[in-house]
């Protein structure tokens, strides 16, 4: 490196990279909302799939939920790199499984289990005469689910979900650890092309402030959701 | 019973890894179950270690948060700058943190030797410590303030007529009651604490995960040892999960603590 190089000044690396960064944290949010997707419908299905009416389906829902709360997103993340093929085969198609797609994948996993018990709580917060009255009035099982007591949880599910998605971006930068490019790799491209030990510190803070400035104000939002909830709620629900 | 069950699993699963291709090579080569017991030693010592200090640090900073047990106006700059950290460290990726701390504060805490190189002082093990108890105590100091919050505050009051200093008043009364008020969360955190313990991977803490990687690198027993790496976990957060159960069931005192018990 030229010394012509060695005098831009900190902060000036940091302003010339920004796009770089930005354009790697897009991926992350990216990942992040096509992984909270993915959670939100599966985890729905598991959450539901605790009240079944079958038992094996119940303990088979459940028992998902007890592994993967106590399994560590990241070790779950290699679980996925490692394991899943690069190429997935079905019959004549090939689908291409880069991988992203592996790390939501990932996430999705790992989110699931806090997302069914998300599902799980709000439901058995549902008065048990909502679950009386619909069966009085010939509502099936399966209906009192899905058309009775769901809608009423997403309210109250709400503020837990939002506290889910800041979780889901908050563990996004594992997705670096195994290999795919995102906005801490951009910060380790940038540090690995000035090498310069004072960089360090401001640019792990840079990304930091990036995390903040995205996930203070959804954990905010969180907040105040679950405020409006608790005020506004204990009309209907006593 | 001459070969005696120690040598009998070994050859057991030799034969697995021979006959069937199943290579749990921890279970009969020396080394690598040594490596493997290792791991598992250092991801039960920095999972305790967070545990013990994150309560703590949570313990501490919920105290000096909280409105109720402080003079008007004494600590109000302690306060805010409270606050920001528990709100910093709660929005913000473990990993990020760990890096902050490890590769941007690390090198400035380093002296030099007599040869001239820069030794830090504190190693990737007590970072890893002291990063994930900062991590976990702010997750903790925000569960304790709402079981702070569910204690009245004549009983507070009470104990501060019956001549206790607020501190005391906080650490004898007040605390026991907010612990068992905020246990179901507090437990969720430390969970998600001995889960998030994995991460220290990343700065090459030798703890269950990295010793792992370095086996499957060896043995190419990849999808083995990665079974092995998430039941292990599993095993160990699941455990701690029942004891934390038991200790909450153990510690409950009739009208206190949540309906759900």
């Amino acid at each position: 490196m030229s010394a012509a190089e060695r005098t831009v000044s900190i902060p000036a690396i940091l302003i010339h990279w920004t796009p770089a960064i930005a354009s790697g944290f897009l991926i992350n949010l990216g990942i992040s909302m096509l992984a909270m997707a993915l959670t939100t419908l599966l985890g729905t299905l598991l959450g539901v799939g605790a009240f079944a009416r079958h038992a094996w389906l119940r303990h088979a829902c459940a028992g998902y939920t007890h592994f993967f709360q106590n399994a560590p997103w990241l070790v779950i993340l290699f679980y996925c790199m490692l394991l899943l093929p690069f190429r997935l085969h079905l019959g004549v198609l090939a689908l291409p499984l880069p991988d992203w797609l592996k790390a939501v994948f990932g996430i999705t996993l790992g989110a699931l289990a806090n997302m069914a018990e998300i599902v799980r709580a709000a439901l058995r917060s549902i008065p048990s005469g909502q679950w009386e009255s619909s069966d009085a009035m010939a509502f099936t099982r399966t209906q009192t689910l899905w058309l009775i007591a769901l809608p009423q949880c997403v309210r109250r599910m709400l503020p837990a979900w939002v506290n889910l998605y800041a979780l889901v971006v908050i563990s996004t930068p594992l997705c670096a650890v195994v290999g795919v490019h995102e906005g801490m790799s951009a910060v380790a491209d940038m540090l690995a092309f000035h090498d310069r030990p004072g960089l360090l510190l401001p640019a792990y803070a840079y990304l930091l402030t990036i995390f903040f400035v995205c996930c203070y104000p959804i954990a905010r939002g969180a907040q105040r959701l679950e405020r409006a909830l608790h005020s506004g709620d204990s009309l209907v629900d006593r | 019973m001459d070969a005696g069950l120690p040598d009998r699993i070994p050859h057991l699963f030799r034969t697995l890894a021979a006959r069937d291709g199943i290579d749990l090579s921890i279970f009969y080569d020396h080394y690598d179950a040594t490596r493997f017991a290792h791991g598992l030693v250092t991801t039960v010592e920095l999972a305790t270690l967070c545990v013990v200090l994150s309560v703590l640090i949570g313990a501490l900073v919920a105290g000096v948060r909280s409105r109720k047990h402080q003079s008007r106006n004494r600590r109000r700059v302690l306060v805010v700058l409270l606050d920001a950290y528990v709100q910093v460290f709660r929005n913000t990726p473990s990993v990020v943190q760990l890096y902050f701390f490890y590769f941007g504060l690390g090198p400035l805490l380093a002296h030099r030797n007599q040869y001239g190189q820069a030794v830090p002082l504190i190693g990737n093990f007590a970072w890893t410590v002291a990063c994930l108890s900062i991590y976990g105590g702010a997750l903790n100091a925000e569960a304790l303030r709402g079981g702070i919050a569910a204690v009245q505050r004549t009983t507070f009051e009470a104990a501060e007529a019956l001549g206790y200093s607020r501190w005391r008043a906080y650490v004898h009364v007040v605390l026991p009651l907010a612990l068992r008020f905020s246990f179901p969360v507090l437990r969720t955190n430390l969970v998600n604490l001995i889960k998030t313990t994995s991460v220290a991977y990343t700065i090459a803490v030798p703890e269950t995960l990295y010793v792992s990687s370095e086996i499957w690198s060896d043995r190419m027993n990849v999808v083995e040892m990665m079974n092995v790496v998430l039941l292990s976990f599993v095993g160990m957060a699941g455990a701690f999960s029942l004891a934390a159960g038991w200790l909450e069931r153990r510690l409950q005192i009739p009208g206190v603590g949540h309906e759900r018990g």
